[in-house]
């Protein structure tokens, strides 16, 4: 196999920890302690790797990475390093103070997150009071330091339907952009499904109210819109493709194709404590394992879009259909679509109570 | 498609880059790309001549000058190429009036 291209973009999960419990978070079910996590220069270190490498943007993520003092410090790391530097972020511990250092530190960008745009639903799915006014007030902070601002929305059958508000909201607060994201299933959101997964109206629904807001604001604020890919025919190019744009950094080191490929049994990640990163991307076991189209089965080998939906997701192959080299079942042509098409049949009428994402309760 | 919003773009627009977003020249693939918001666009050979020009004090027309004379290129057909471009970028919240 020739060599892969250079990545992209670095997905640096500094922490597990975070204030606030959404159902769906994209963290694994067994969450890093801090005691593991990997200590300032070590993602300093990292940082310097990743860019030699070619990597042009760093996102920092959690958890919530504000919960690391050391954050401004990483943050002018990065810029040194000439490295795009992005915050991911729920916003709650964001003060004039702490965003002052950050911009000091020559961030970039900030995408901040919300939950609904009805104060007692988005305190309910994060599980924590006071979080929806913490954040309208970190937004008002972070546009009138004149940072650009993404405004996250994760969307699911309990707020679905309020998404044209939400796109108000974003453009009251001075966003750029906006992504409308339905949560996608795997791990916690996997565990929650049945109280997330929207039925067939609602996402007609919510492409329509996203369809009118493009038309509304174009020029000035633009919308990325992440439908849940049950509802769709093929399979979504996870990650641009396996070990081809993309890598993430856990909080302990572990360097990983996508942050859901934990899940995937039998393989040793590889740990930037014991590896350059470089030699990780190009020749470890689990960068390799399903770059390119050489270890698809059928119907994937034989399928005219292989080289444009890559197999779809492993982890979601894992997940529903046990093995994560089998076609997505997402897809309408793989053996365990039934997987998909029984999940949306057997969604409950009235949605059970949320599991919240936290330490010790998978 | 027409833009919905913003000033019309003239000769006398000093362009600047938005916060947030800038020219970047990657030594590892060996050409140029806009750092933006949460994506990199690859920045072809002409955008790349363009937007190195771009610093937030010089009018269109400067820029449009030193481009004909370093391509020694008709004046109206670089004018032209320039004022497209700009207004795409202007569309994608990568270049602002200053």
């Amino acid at each position: 196999m020739s060599a892969p291209p250079p990545p992209m973009s670095l997905l640096a999960e500094l922490t597990h920890r975070c204030p606030l419990q959404c159902p769906y978070c994209s963290n694994p079910l067994m969450l890093d302690p801090r005691t593991q996590e990997l200590g300032t220069t070590e993602w300093q270190r990292v940082l310097d790797e990743a860019a030699l490498m070619g990597v042009l943007q760093v996102h920092f993520s959690g958890g919530e990475p504000m919960a690391r003092p050391d954050l401004p410090e990483l943050v002018r790391h990065a810029a040194q390093a000439g490295l795009y530097s992005n915050l991911i972020t729920s916003g709650v511990l964001i003060r004039p103070d702490t965003l002052r250092a950050l911009a000091d530190a020559g961030l970039d960008h900030i995408q901040l997150s919300f939950q609904d745009v009805d104060p007692a639903s988005a305190d309910r799915i994060a599980n924590m009071a006071g979080a929806h006014a913490k954040k309208l007030e970190a937004a008002r902070l972070i546009t009138a330091e004149g940072l650009p601002l993404t405004l996250n929305f994760v969307i699911h059958r309990q707020n679905a339907e309020r998404v044209p508000a939400m796109l108000e909201l974003a453009e009251q607060l001075g966003a750029r952009r906006v992504e409308i994201a339905h949560t996608q299933y795997y791990g916690w959101g996997l565990l929650n499904r049945d109280a997330l997964l929207p039925d067939r109206a609602q996402i007609e629904a919510t492409t329509e109210a996203v369809a009118a807001a493009r038309t509304r604001l174009a020029g000035r604020m633009s919308i990325d819109f992440v439908t849940p890919d049950y509802y769709e025919d093929r399979p979504k190019p996870c990650m641009g493709g396996w070990g081809q744009r993309f890598l993430n950094i856990t909080p302990t080191g572990k360097v990983l194709p996508c942050h859901a490929a934990e899940t995937i049994p039998n393989i040793t990640f590889p740990n930037v404590r014991e590896a350059g990163l470089a030699a990780i991307w190009e020749d470890s076991p689990i960068f390799n394992l399903f770059r390119g189209t050489e270890w698809m089965p059928e119907p994937c080998q034989s399928c005219a879009f292989k080289e444009e939906d890559w197999g779809g997701c492993r982890c979601q192959a894992l997940a529903l259909a046990g093995k994560a080299d089998a076609a997505d079942p997402v897809c309408h042509k793989a053996p365990d679509h039934k997987q998909v098409t029984q999940a949306i049949a057997q969604r409950p009428q009235t949605p059970p109570p949320f599991r919240y994402r936290r330490f010790g309760n998978a | 498609m027409t833009e919905a919003t913003g000033p019309t773009l003239c000769e006398t627009t000093v362009p600047r880059f938005a916060r947030g977003t800038r020219l970047q020249y990657d030594r590892v693939r060996e050409v140029w790309f806009i750092q933006a918001p949460e994506r990199a666009f690859h920045a072809d050979a002409i955008a790349a001549e363009v937007l190195q020009l771009v610093d937030g004090t010089r009018p269109l027309h400067t820029i449009i000058d030193l481009l004909a004379e370093k391509f020694t290129a008709p004046r109206a057909v670089i004018a032209q190429d320039v004022l497209a471009m700009v207004a795409e970028l202007a569309t994608k919240q990568v270049l602002l009036p200053a």
